[in-house]
């Protein structure tokens, strides 16, 4: 008898704690947007949306960042995308266990937690200087899709491994060839898991600033990308820089801009939740 | 033994009887051998099958007549899966596969190399142990093997479709909700729509791996059922771990112990009156 008060005294106090640990990462995060909202929210206007960033802290905008966070991100999807499904499917459907392949698993699985900074500098000799492409908006680009390669390749392999191998045979022991139990079968029953790795990894790219600093992203650009070779600007690098600066004003500029980012950020995982629970849906 | 009798006492005259005796003999053998091979649809021949140390089946032959309805039964383990799959060719996906011997289907072994893994595939359909069909509508789940033939004529898929649904007496069920979910069928709806999706393949072999191991008694008779009906036009191998089903529905079985064929026969025979003791403990429930 007294062992079992024991023990539900022990499993509420775990209880207890549990809720606390939760409790202090949220808080955290509240007590953060909380101030920045506080700070940045009466900055946000039309005029701070669409202005080029200035010396004058009040009449700084953040147009030539959106635009080019938005241009990177769309040349970063149109190279990392076909590269890392592509990749995730050969490795998941086509690669025969074998030494090889493990040792290519492993070293995958780690280049997804290698630190951005030293894409930064594979960035900088490849593209920027062995290719020549300079501190563009092209070299940036592909170094975020160097970067999140790894992320993508994986969540494909995930998404893929989780297709019952039932479906599978089922479309072999019709007739199916590899390639169209592939494309008819595999892809769409793992597309939502795809799809939210996709926009993960996205969101990953989105806040890197470090390997765009190293790859010669600018603070002050006046003029937004028109093509491939221009120097850019990216809503981090904005935010960075105003940081930095000493006067007030930049530091409520800085806090608008980042309310700007979360809100992109949590607009790409709203949109991935809700192509996943639309899929699921689907496939039920 | 009377042959030799009489060469001793004339032994030229004989010796060419003799001759002549062993040709006509070895003419008729050719004969029947020909007609045996022109009446089994599925011949296989001192089959061997390994992953990779492991041997899974043991030197098996086996004739299967056209239009018959063969049951492999054995417990768990006894290679009767592996031996079923080695005639669409399934087992080539598993890892360390590898098997020697001679599978014949309609005269072509299907183990030579540059035979059509796929076109073997639509000629030997396959049902398989839980029903598994696409997360597709009921339509797109029959039109599939259709589809991925490149066939493009609508009116000609829809009629498949419905043929091979009322075949797999389904069509009443679905028939006005086509384009609705296949997930949404319940179990045994879902297993006599993967059998029509096999059958709108129209192959002439229908192998079956525990069809009805997943459902409830009252799926189980309809499909059984259905089974018989569609004898007539498949020549039908089912394996099953239930001992009634095999003798309620087939006409042939074959019995599997640890990767060998113990005994092969008429279900009739095998079941009331086996000839190995091996089988007759089997059947009636001593081991397995």
């Amino acid at each position: 008898m007294n062992n079992l008060r024991k023990n539900k005294l022990k499993d509420q106090a775990f209880k207890i704690l549990g809720v606390l640990f939760t409790m202090f990462g949220i808080l955290m995060l509240v007590i953060l947007i909380y101030n920045i909202f506080k700070i940045g929210l009466t900055r946000i206007n039309w005029s701070f949306l669409t202005s080029l960033p200035s010396r004058k802290p009040e009449s700084a905008g953040i147009y030539t960042a959106i635009i080019g966070t938005l241009d990177l991100m769309l040349l970063t999807i149109i190279f990392a995308i076909p590269i890392g499904v592509g990749a995730g499917i050969y490795l998941e459907e086509y690669t025969k266990k074998s030494k090889w392949s493990s040792l290519l698993e492993i070293n995958i699985s780690n280049l997804a937690g290698v630190p951005s900074i030293i894409y930064g500098l594979l960035g900088l000799g490849v593209f920027v200087r062995f290719f020549g492409f300079g501190g563009s908006i092209l070299s940036g680009a592909l170094t975020l899709s160097l970067l999140i390669l790894p992320i993508i390749i994986v969540a494909t392999r995930e998404a893929i491994k989780a297709v019952p191998s039932s479906l599978k045979e089922a479309s072999f022991a019709l007739g199916a060839s590899k390639w169209q139990t592939i494309s008819n079968v595999v892809l769409p029953s793992s597309f939502g898991g795809i799809l939210t790795g996709i926009i993960l990894s996205l969101s990953r790219a989105i806040g890197e600033t470090a390997p765009l600093i190293v790859v010669g992203a600018m603070a002050y650009v006046p003029f937004v990308p028109k093509s491939l070779f221009d120097t850019f600007s990216v809503l981090p690098m904005q935010i960075f820089n105003w940081t930095t600066r000493p006067q007030q004003g930049f530091a409520i500029a800085a806090s608008g801009a980042i309310i700007i980012l979360l809100l992109i950020t949590f607009i790409m995982n709203g949109i991935a939740v809700y192509f996943r629970n639309k899929w699921q849906k689907k496939l039920q | 033994m009377e042959l030799q009798f009489i060469s001793e006492t004339n032994g030229k005259k004989n010796y060419n009887n003799k001759t002549m005796d062993v040709m006509t003999k070895k003419n008729i053998d050719i004969q029947t051998e020909a007609l045996v091979v022109e009446k089994y649809k599925l011949h296989a021949k001192n089959v061997n099958v390994f992953y990779d140390d492991f041997q899974a089946i043991k030197n098996i032959s086996m004739n299967i007549k056209p239009n018959s309805i063969t049951s492999f039964i054995g417990p768990s383990g006894c290679g009767k899966s592996t031996f079923l799959r080695l005639f669409n060719r399934m087992n080539d996906y598993v890892e360390g596969f590898k098997m020697d011997g001679r599978i014949v289907i309609d005269d072509a072994n299907i183990y030579k190399k540059g035979i059509m893994v796929e076109q073997l595939r639509k000629e030997v359909g396959m049902v398989f142990q839980k029903p598994n069909p696409f997360p597709k509508s009921i339509y797109d789940n029959v039109a599939y093997g259709l589809t991925i033939q490149g066939i493009k004529d609508k009116k000609l898929i829809d009629q498949r479709v419905e043929k091979a649904l009322k075949q797999a007496d389904l069509w009443n069920e679905v028939k006005d909700k086509l384009k609705k979910s296949a997930l949404a069928l319940s179990g045994g709806q879902q297993q006599r729509l993967c059998i029509a999706r096999t059958l709108a393949v129209e192959p002439s072999i229908l192998l079956m791996d525990e069809p009805t191991s997943a459902l409830d008694p009252i799926s189980t008779a309809k499909i059984e059922e259905l089974i018989h009906h569609l004898k007539e036009e498949y020549t039908i191998i089912i394996v099953t771990h239930n001992m009634q089903q095999a003798s309620r529905i087939s006409d042939y079985t074959a019995f599997f112990y640890l990767g060998e064929l113990i005994e092969f026969d008429k279900t009739k025979k095998i079941f009331t009156n086996p000839e190995k003791k091996q089988t007759e403990n089997y059947i009636t429930g001593r081991f397995g």
